[in-house]
């Protein structure tokens, strides 16, 4: 074990010391965040761009600014089906804090089948894909692999339907923005027509298009992960909301008869 | 997404209810796998037979019931120092909500330095390994290779304290009372061989370690041996956020940052 990434001395040199280089408030006076005073030098900075700067710190250019706005509110859905908004909506519904359902609603978007999950084994296997195909590599073997390691590919095929409403939308931003000329993008969409072309026939959904535009920007996995923190947010709130002004307890009743029972048959605890 | 008959009904092997006559909404009795819960199990039942039963899907045996019973006291409080509690103290001493500080312990107590995802890798090592000493020591010298992922790589061998010079006494004390298990098999070979999977793992065992083996031992998979180390921690975290609320923010630890040096503003 390295004694400068573990062990007691280490942890002995850390006991009430905190060490930042991201930053610290002086109460009463001022904040520090990431090395700028944040009421002097970053108050006309826009809220995407403080947390784009917290997360990277990085400044970005208007259009790609823009384009990372937009990539969340084309995602905002309120639509209290779906899996994340629903748990927003029982917190209203079962009469709980809006900040609790959301918070959980936002934890559970880290899922595998969408969300969080989905985005990092997309935007690995469009960096990975890269790599191998610009080192020689087959694009059909890629995906070939791809889908005997997770049977899936990240990025296509959808779990409701295959194909993707926001997927339009976003190419035409991007294309307004001029942020649509990317090897990432051409490789999404080469990877796309392999598929079409194949009996596999996926689409590229929009965690595909997503992770595509983002790596084109520049981001790493890792901020790329913490970007995408707040995609779904918006939707919340109206789920929320409708859930919270409706009698409790009303959303998604089940009638006890309701219950699809698929276990034992009853029988006698054996104490 | 249901494509049954009932489209909004729900479907599952772990519970069932009947209704009362005059309300479909309100239960009249329900069923555990098959047992009568509050007409036969309550009174009769401990909460480490209702655990194994919902996880396993079976009522435990006498041994499993008190090999989980005895884990879960072990796992119940983590103390003040773990992370988990740490984190909802924090929800604690400023007056958020109960719920608030639970996530709060939830989330910090998740990952795979003492959490739940530790727990889960570490079991996963067991059914790879089993009892084979070569197999572990090769399990610990092959690099983590998986990309993709919403989590980190691991950073040291799952179940093992990176930070630790020797094996913790409670860590073996515990180990040693839950390896006298009749149910154990994992335990008793974890305790023979502690030595030599400490020097493979280049560290000390942890309690997650040990927490990891008796899971194995009572036939969870790493799934649910994750959700149950989640589950069995939360009591010390609830009742130390409790504790911190009238003890306030002023009596509770918040220090002073040291700024080091950022550079800023390049252009992405």
């Amino acid at each position: 074990m390295n004694m400068k990434t573990a062990g007691p001395e280490l942890l002995q040199e850390n006991v009430g010391k905190l060490k930042s280089r991201m930053g610290t408030f002086y109460p009463g006076s001022h904040v520090i965040y990431r090395g700028c005073d944040l009421h002097t030098e970053l108050q006309d900075m826009d809220w995407v761009e403080l947390y784009m700067f917290g997360i990277t710190g990085r400044r970005f250019s208007k259009e790609q600014l823009r384009l990372m706005h937009s990539i969340w509110t084309y995602t905002s859905y309120p639509d209290v089906r779906l899996w994340n908004n629903r748990v927003a909506a029982l917190a209203g519904s079962s009469r709980s804090t809006g900040t609790l359902g959301m918070a959980a609603a936002m934890a559970v978007s880290e899922a595998t089948i969408y969300g969080r999950g989905i985005d990092m084994r997309a935007f690995d296997f469009l960096i990975r894909t890269r790599k191998e195909t610009e080192a020689g590599g087959d694009l059909a073997e890629c995906i070939r692999l791809e889908l005997d390691t997770h049977r899936s590919v990240a990025g296509y095929g959808r779990p409701l339907i295959n194909g993707d409403e926001r997927n339009q939308h976003m190419l035409a931003l991007s294309k307004a923005l001029k942020l649509d000329q990317g090897p990432y993008l051409q490789l999404a969409a080469r990877i796309e027509e392999t598929m079409l072309a194949s009996r596999l026939r996926m689409k590229m959904n929009y965690a595909g298009l997503v992770a595509a535009l983002i790596a084109d920007i520049g981001l790493s996995p890792q901020e790329y992960y913490l970007y995408s923190f707040p995609a779904f947010l918006a939707g919340m709130p109206p789920c929320f909301i409708e859930a919270s002004e409706r009698p409790e307890g009303t959303l998604y009743p089940v009638p006890c008869a309701d219950i699809l029972y698929e276990g034992e048959s009853p029988r006698a605890w054996p104490k | 997404m249901s494509h049954t008959e009932k489209p909004h009904a729900i479907r599952t092997r772990i519970w069932r209810e009947e209704a009362e006559p005059d309300n479909p909404f309100a239960t009249r009795a329900a069923y555990c796998h098959g047992y009568d819960v509050y007409g036969e199990m309550l009174g009769r039942t401990r909460w480490v037979d209702m655990l194994f039963l919902l996880f396993r899907h079976e009522a435990p045996t006498g041994q499993q019931a008190d090999l989980l019973e005895t884990l879960a006291v072990a796992l119940a409080n983590p103390g003040p120092r773990d992370a988990s509690v740490h984190a909802a103290m924090c929800g604690g001493v400023c007056g958020s909500t109960a719920a608030s500080s639970l996530m709060a312990a939830l989330a910090v107590g998740a990952g795979q330095f003492a959490g739940g995802r530790e727990i889960y890798l570490a079991m996963q090592a067991w059914q790879e390994c089993g009892c084979d000493i070569a197999a572990w020591r090769q399990h610990f010298s092959r690099p983590d290779e998986t990309s993709g992922s919403i989590w980190p790589k691991p950073e040291h061998a799952p179940g093992f304290d990176p930070h630790g010079v020797s094996t913790a006494t409670p860590v073996k004390q515990a180990l040693a009372c839950l390896a006298r298990s009749d149910s154990a098999k994992y335990l008793p070979w974890l305790q023979q061989n502690l030595s030599a999977l400490e020097t493979a793992a280049g560290c000390p065992l942890a309690l997650s370690g040990v927490a990891a083996a008796a899971f194995a031992d009572l036939g969870f998979t790493p799934d649910q041996g994750e959700m149950l180390h989640l589950l069995l921690r939360l009591p010390g975290a609830a009742a130390h956020a409790l504790e911190q609320r009238p003890l306030g923010y002023k009596n509770f630890p918040f220090g002073s940052v040291e700024l080091e040096n950022e550079t800023t503003g390049e252009p992405a």
